[in-house]
């Protein structure tokens, strides 16, 4: 049996959804495109065409919800089914979109190149706990026009597995979808095996704007999973009760699901998001607050009961280095998500708000989330009696080490942790230079990136990826694409 | 009596009661006391106290946004009066606000805003996604004193530069100081492109500006 966390009553997820939509109603969803709001008018909904606001009755959005898949595959490059979105499978990917990088030598906060970014790509291709890879960085030496499909760029040259990724402009989502069919074999075996899929944000409240109304429909209309991130930001940008912050999170997914329905019914789309609350004392969004885990936790629970997949921003820190306050929140959080049963978690590695990913740090977090997985497996019944057989020959001495199940289950048993984890004794600890996390942490890091293998792809496509990358870089300005 | 009153209004500030600071403002008016001596000796102290505790970690954004709120419900009041008595609080200086062109977050900066305009100044906030020339023309008719621009993303921050370059391009960079804020900007940031103040929050930004117009004067 998978442990469960189940934050909300049974009384009240109903009463979430049913308050969701009475907002869907009034005061509406403010919907910036036109051709949504032409969509949704179509479909029963009433427009005020100059305020931009659609009231969306229950009984239209409740059929356009009908259509949404229950659950669907993320491919890799090699054509193997690897992410399960759906029921309470959980999956982890790093952090998406980060600025800067903490620099392990300097200890300082830098912007992010191309170097770093690839680094970060090895590391999540090497680690088993990666399900997924994010587009982690924004490269700061890449022209802005590219920066979003140049990070799905790296990734496919240095990693099979499948991607959680978005555009930053309608054109580009085009283009990033084309970069993907390159090695899918066309656009129609990438709907069959999507390799990727997007993420589109709604603004808090209660609003689609024209780029994330467009992407809905882009991607509905092209078959590409799309993942909405609803950010409620609890005491700011949505109510401050966190209950309050799950019913805008709901509409916002509502609304945001039911323009991507109207636009293409069964294509696949995700139940996410990255709430927050505000720190009233800094107006900051602390990714790493219970707080922030618990609306987490809540809207899981309110999509899980539409049997929608599920996805959320965890395992992330508002820390600026690498020290307990990043450990605490981010296994904290990790492991409220796990519990929750959200089959895509992103933000390993992130510092600082999601704004810095530190590479150390994604390995260290491979390890709360092999803790994580380890505690989704369960209570396992191995044995039947579960231990009277194994007292024979015991005679009151601890001679376990000898019995031929012990060596037979302790792998079953036990999650083996990597050296970045301190078990051994005082000496040995003494004798291997009295190091800190961060410090083993370095050290694997570089064992990890002299070992790793570049994928073998096929070199036809990757000069069509390259050439269409470089293309694109030309327009930007940009002559040639970075060494790497 | 006259005391008392005073620190009754300060206290309104301080609780973030609207309704409360206006129904002083107004029964100051009956008595006879000045508008502005209701500002700067009574509202004014407790939007202080308020902005203090905030400083030292003691008080929170809802408390600071609420002091905001009723000083802004009092000060209405009383400008009202002011202009019936053909008299006007001489403001610090004016200030056009926006964030900047293809950024659409407004909580930061209308706390900013909220702040400098309890804090004495004229603020002429544009809202979100406003386009660098709109800021610019703005502060040119209003004559401004100071452009302060948010950026929440990375990808916007970069064009608080163009904003400094718009106005070298009309002449009126010396005439005009430029103050950027929001979450990606730095100080670094801030001498990089040339910005004459930033702060890191919105109690910053009011001392920021108070002495961009000492510099101003200079």
């Amino acid at each position: 049996m998978q442990p469960q966390l189940r934050i909300l009553s049974s009384a009240l997820v109903p009463q979430i959804i049913d308050e969701a939509f009475q907002l869907l109603v009034n005061p509406g969803i403010k919907v910036q495109l036109k051709e949504a709001r032409t969509s949704l008018a179509d479909a029963g909904a009433r427009v005020e065409e100059e305020r931009e606001v659609v009231q969306i009755p229950e009984e239209v959005a409740r059929k356009a919800l009908e259509t949404v898949p229950h659950e669907f595959f993320l491919y890799n490059q090699d054509g193997d089914p690897s992410v399960h979105y759906g029921g309470d499978t959980v999956h982890f990917d790093p952090g998406s979109s980060g600025v800067n990088v903490l620099d392990a030598e300097t200890m300082q906060h830098r912007p992010a190149t191309t170097h770093d970014l690839v680094k970060v790509i090895k590391t999540a291709d090497s680690l088993w706990q990666y399900d997924a890879q994010s587009t982690a960085l924004v490269c700061s030496e890449i022209p802005k026009e590219i920066g979003d499909l140049y990070r799905l760029y790296l990734v496919l040259l240095f990693s099979k597995k499948p991607v959680v990724t978005g555009a930053f402009s309608t054109k580009n989502t085009g283009a990033m979808i084309d970069m993907l069919a390159i090695f899918a074999g066309g656009r129609d075996a990438l709907v069959q095996k999507p390799t990727a899929v997007f993420d589109v944000c709604p603004s808090p409240p209660l609003i689609w704007s024209q780029f994330g109304s467009q992407s809905l429909i882009d991607l509905a209309r092209a078959g590409i999973p799309a993942q909405i991130v609803s950010m409620p930001l609890a005491g700011a940008a949505a109510p401050v009760t966190l209950l309050g912050s799950v019913v805008q999170h709901t509409a916002e997914c509502i609304s945001g699901m039911t323009i991507h329905q109207l636009a293409k019914p069964g294509s696949p789309i995700v139940w996410g998001g990255a709430p927050a609350i505000m720190d009233m004392r800094h107006g900051t969004t602390p990714m790493g607050a219970i707080e922030t885990a618990m609306i987490d936790a809540a809207y899981a629970q309110v999509g899980k009961t539409f049997g929608f997949p599920t996805h959320s921003y965890m395992c992330a820190s508002d820390a600026k280095v690498v020290d307990y306050q990043a450990g605490m929140e981010s296994s904290t959080t990790a492991m409220i998500g796990a519990l929750a049963g959200i089959n895509m978690i992103s933000g390993a590695g992130m510092l600082d708000f999601l704004a810095c990913m530190s590479t150390e740090k994604l390995l260290i977090d491979a390890e709360a989330i092999g803790m994580a997985k380890r505690m989704l497996k369960g209570m396992q019944v191995h044995t039947d009696p579960l231990a009277a057989d194994m007292y024979e020959g015991i005679n009151f001495k601890g001679e376990f080490l000898k019995q031929r199940i012990t060596r037979q289950l302790f792998k079953e048993e036990q999650y083996l942790p990597s050296a970045v984890i301190d078990r051994g004794s005082i000496r040995t600890w003494q004798q291997m230079g009295a190091t800190d996390t961060f410090a083993r942490a370095k050290t694997q890091l570089q064992d990890l990136l002299n070992t790793y293998q570049p994928p073998e792809l096929p070199l036809k496509q990757v000069a069509e990826l390259q050439n269409m990358v470089s293309g694109l870089a030309k327009e930007a300005g940009m002559d040639q694409l970075p060494e790497f | 009596m006259t005391e008392q009153m005073y620190s009754a209004m300060a206290q309104s500030i301080i609780d973030g009661e609207s309704e409360e600071a206006e129904k002083l403002a107004n029964q100051s008016i009956e008595l006879g006391i000045d508008p502005l001596d209701a500002i700067n000796q009574g509202f004014v102290l407790g939007v202080d106290h308020v902005g203090n505790l905030f400083s030292c970690g003691d008080a929170f954004l809802p408390e600071l946004v609420m002091a905001g709120e009723a000083m802004k419900a009092a000060v209405s009041v009383l400008e009202t009066e002011m202009t019936k008595q053909g008299t006007e609080r001489k403001m610090l200086g004016s200030i056009v606000l926006g964030t900047i062109e293809g950024d659409i977050h407004d909580i930061g900066k209308t706390l900013v805003g909220t702040m400098l305009s309890v804090g004495g100044f004229k603020v002429f906030d544009l809202g979100v996604d406003v386009p660098i020339l709109t800021l610019v023309e703005k502060a040119r008719t209003e004559t401004a004193d100071i452009i302060a621009v948010s950026a929440l993303l990375t990808t916007t921050m970069v064009k608080q530069r163009d904003v400094i370059e718009a106005l070298d391009d009309i002449g009126l960079r010396s005439a005009i100081k430029v103050m950027v804020g929001g979450a990606p900007v730095t100080r670094d940031w801030a001498e990089e492109i040339g910005a004459d103040g930033y702060s890191e929050d919105a109690v910053g930004a009011v001392a920021v500006a108070k002495e961009l117009l000492v510099a101003k004067a200079l």
